[in-house]
C-alpha cells in the first residue's frame, strides 16, 4: 500500500471508478486487473438520518454553561460540558417544523449562511450567564466535526405498500396496492459491498465525506456484518465539506433528513480484493418489504437486485410497478468521480486501518418492558404439566396441593396437547363418567408466545372468556402460563405507584 | 395540449364540459377534475387543432381557460436526481435520462404529487 501512495505522491496512480471495474475484470482477469490499477473509487448520496454535528462555540463573555440551545430554532443537544453542542441531523425546528431541521441548519452553515444560535445556561459560580443570543458563521465556531452514528449500509431493504391508502415513509411517499417500489443504496458503486470481508475497510480508513476527507471511525450501530447488513460511523470537519454532497432533506410527514456523500478509495492489493470491487448491479441483492404492515419486523414481498430496480419496473405478483430511488445515483457517481480526482491530483492519501471492522455485530430488537409488555415479561414460568394418561384423581390431587387452577397435558415429546382446569375435574366428577383427563381434556387450547403484546394475549383471554392460556416455545413446549391473576396484579402494581 | 378550466361558482352545476364537446365534436380528455360545492378546477387534454376553439367554447360559457404550457418547475440547483417524482407520478412526466431526472412538463396535470415526495422541495407548480 505505501507503494500505492507513492504513486498517488508522483502522479503515476491509476485509479477506476467501481463501475467501471467489472468490464477490466472481464476483460483482464483479476490477475490483469491488480497489475492494472491501483485504486477503485466507490461513493453513494443519500438520506443518511443517522447523522450528526459536535459544534464548539467558543466561550462567551461573561462565560456561560449551556445546558439548552437552538440554532435557527432546531434544538441542539446540551448536556456536553459548557460550550459542546450535539446537532442531530433529523431534529425538527421548533418553527418551521419538518421543513427545516439539524439536517439544513448544516447546510445553511456550509453555504455561509448566518445561523442564529440561542442558549439557556446552568448558573454556577464559574458561568454566570443565564441566557444568550448571538448569530454565527461557520467559521465563527471552533470546531465542527460532523460524526454520523451509521452511515452508508452495505444493503438497506427497498419499500412498497399493500395496503388501500397512500403511505409517507422514510423510503418516500409508497402509494397503495403496491403502486410503487422505492430503494436505496448506490448498487455496485456503495462502498460496502466492494469489501464485503473487511480486507481494506476499518477503523481509521480515510474516507470521502461531503467533499471533505473523514475519517471511518468504527462500526456504526445496528452493523450487522453476518446478515449483510455492515454500516460505518464516520467523522469529517464540517468545515472542509461541499453543498454539492451535503443536503437536508424533508421526507413528507416523517422529517427532515440528511443527504450525505460518502465514498471509499479501495487500494487493489491483491485478486481478492480485485474480484469483489468487480461486483456488479445485477450480484447485489435486497429485499422489498411491505411497509403497510405496521410493525417492526414487515413482510419480505420478494428479492431483488439492483440492476432490476434500476430498470425502472419491477414485477410484483404478475403486475408491473414502477422503482424510484431516494438516493442519487448521479452525485453517487460525482462522489466517486471526485474521489479519483482528489487522488489523481495526489492530494488523497490511502490510510490503512488501524483495527479491522467487527465481522459480527448486533442489532436486537428493543427490551421493552414498560408500556409495550410482552407475555414472557408477566408470565408464570413455574408450570406444572401432566401427561394425558393420569386419572382424575391424580390431576386433582396435583391442583389441590399446587397454587394453580389449570394444567397442561402435553405428550412424551413435551408438546402440548391438552388443558384440564379444576372446573373440568368437577364436572367429570360430578356426572361420574371419566377417569381419564384424555377423555376430558380441552384439546383445542388458545396459547400465547412469549414474545407476544401482553395486550393482545389479554384480549385473547377476554373474547374467549378464559382465564389462562398456557405459553409455548417455538417447538410447542410450555414455557409458562399467563392466567387473569397475572393481569390483575400487573394493575394492581401499577395503581400503586401512581399514588 | 393541456387546458386548465377554472370553473366560477354560478356555473359549476351546469354541464359544461359536456355542451362544449357536443358543440366542437373535439375529443376531450378530462386527466384531473376537482368539483366543489362552490367551484371547479378541470385539467383537460386537447388535440392541439382543436385547442383554440375548445378554448373560445369554454371562455363564452364564463369559464376562465388558461393553457398549462409550463405546468411545473424543477428547481435544478435543488435538485439531485434521485427520481423520488418518477415513481409518483400518474402521468409519467419525469424519467432518468443517463443518471439524471428530466422533466416533459407537457404531461403535467398538476395533481401536485411530486411536491411533498420531493425531498429537496426542488419543485414547484406554476399556478396561474
Amino acid at each position: 500500500m505505501s507503494e500505492i501512495n507513492e504513486r498517488i505522491r508522483d502522479g503515476s496512480v491509476r485509479v477506476i471508478t467501481a463501475e467501471e471495474m467489472p468490464e477490466l475484470v472481464e476483460e483482464l482477469g483479476t490477475d490483469g486487473a491488480v497489475r492494472e490499477v491501483d485504486v477503485v473509487t466507490t461513493g453513494t448520496f443519500g438520506a443518511m438520518c443517522s447523522s450528526g454535528l459536535f459544534l464548539n462555540t467558543g466561550h462567551s463573555d461573561p462565560p456561560i454553561k449551556i445546558s439548552k440551545a437552538w440554532l435557527n430554532n432546531v434544538e441542539a443537544y446540551g448536556g456536553v460540558a459548557a460550550v459542546d453542542l450535539f446537532l442531530g441531523a433529523t431534529q425538527p425546528s421548533e418553527d418551521k417544523g419538518d421543513e427545516y431541521g439539524g439536517a439544513h441548519v448544516m447546510e445553511d452553515l456550509i453555504s455561509g449562511r448566518d445561523v442564529e444560535l440561542r442558549a439557556q445556561g446552568a448558573v454556577t459560580d464559574c458561568y454566570p450567564r443565564s441566557e444568550l443570543e448571538t448569530t454565527l458563521r461557520l467559521d465563527d465556531f471552533n470546531q465542527a466535526i460532523m460524526v454520523n452514528p451509521r452511515n452508508s449500509y452495505q444493503r438497506y431493504a427497498a419499500a412498497s405498500n399493500s395496503t388501500e391508502r397512500t403511505l409517507h415513509t422514510y423510503m418516500g411517499t409508497l402509494l397503495p396496492r403496491y403502486g410503487n417500489v422505492s430503494y436505496s443504496g448506490a448498487g455496485a458503486l456503495s462502498p460496502l459491498p466492494n469489501d464485503p470481508d473487511f480486507e481494506y475497510i476499518g477503523m481509521g480508513t480515510r474516507i470521502f465525506l461531503c467533499g471533505g476527507q473523514g475519517q471511518i471511525i468504527g462500526p456504526g450501530t445496528q452493523h450487522l456484518p453476518q446478515n449483510g447488513f455492515a454500516t460505518l460511523m464516520v467523522k469529517g470537519d464540517l468545515k472542509e465539506m461541499s453543498s454539492e454532497f451535503l443536503r437536508g432533506a424533508t421526507f413528507q410527514d416523517y422529517g427532515p433528513s440528511l443527504y450525505v456523500g460518502l465514498g471509499v478509495p479501495i487500494p487493489v492489493l491483491n485478486e481478492r480484493i480485485a474480484e469483489k470491487t468487480a461486483v456488479r448491479d445485477r450480484e447485489i441483492v435486497t429485499e422489498i418489504v411491505d411497509y403497510g404492515v405496521p410493525r417492526r419486523d414487515r413482510p419480505t414481498v420478494r428479492r431483488v437486485n439492483y440492476e432490476e430496480l434500476y430498470s425502472g419496473v419491477v414485477d410484483i405478483d404478475g403486475a408491473e410497478v414502477k422503482t424510484s430511488a431516494l438516493s442519487s445515483r448521479h452525485v453517487a457517481r460525482k462522489v466517486a468521480s471526485a474521489l479519483s480526482d482528489s487522488i489523481r491530483r495526489g492530494e488523497f492519501l490511502l490510510s490503512a486501518a488501524v483495527e479491522p471492522l467487527s465481522r459480527v455485530g448486533r442489532n436486537k430488537p428493543m427490551r421493552q418492558t414498560k408500556e409495550f409488555l410482552l407475555v414472557g415479561d408477566v408470565m408464570g414460568s413455574e408450570v406444572v404439566t401432566v401427561r394425558e394418561e393420569i386419572n382424575i384423581k391424580e390431576a386433582a390431587r396435583i391442583i389441590v396441593g399446587g397454587t394453580f387452577d389449570h394444567l397442561p397435558v402435553v405428550s412424551a415429546d413435551e408438546k402440548l396437547i391438552g388443558m384440564v382446569t379444576a372446573w373440568d375435574i368437577s364436572k367429570a366428577v360430578a356426572s361420574d363418567k371419566t377417569s381419564h383427563i384424555s377423555e376430558m381434556m380441552t384439546r383445542k387450547v388458545f396459547i400465547a408466545s412469549p414474545d407476544e403484546p401482553l395486550e393482545l394475549a389479554a384480549r385473547k383471554l377476554h373474547h374467549h372468556k378464559i382465564s389462562a392460556l398456557p405459553v409455548v416455545d417455538k417447538d410447542h413446549r410450555v414455557i409458562g402460563m399467563l392466567t387473569s391473576d397475572h393481569l390483575s396484579r400487573l394493575y394492581g402494581k401499577k395503581r400503586r405507584r401512581s399514588k | 395540449m393541456k387546458l386548465m378550466l377554472h370553473v366560477a361558482p354560478g356555473i359549476v352545476r351546469k354541464p359544461i364540459v359536456s355542451s362544449v364537446i357536443l358543440e366542437t365534436k373535439a375529443l376531450i380528455n378530462i386527466e384531473r377534475a376537482k368539483v366543489d360545492a362552490v367551484s371547479g378546477e378541470i385539467v383537460i387534454d386537447v388535440d392541439l387543432d382543436k385547442c383554440v376553439e375548445v378554448k373560445r367554447a369554454f371562455e363564452e360559457r364564463g369559464v376562465r381557460v388558461v393553457l398549462l404550457e409550463n405546468p411545473i418547475i424543477k428547481d435544478d440547483d435543488e435538485c439531485v436526481h434521485c427520481g423520488a417524482c418518477i415513481s409518483i407520478c400518474p402521468t409519467g412526466t419525469f424519467r432518468f435520462e443517463g443518471s439524471e431526472v428530466v422533466a416533459d412538463a407537457g404531461r403535467c396535470v398538476q395533481c401536485a404529487s411530486c411536491i411533498t415526495a420531493c425531498p429537496q422541495r426542488a419543485l414547484r407548480l406554476v399556478l396561474k
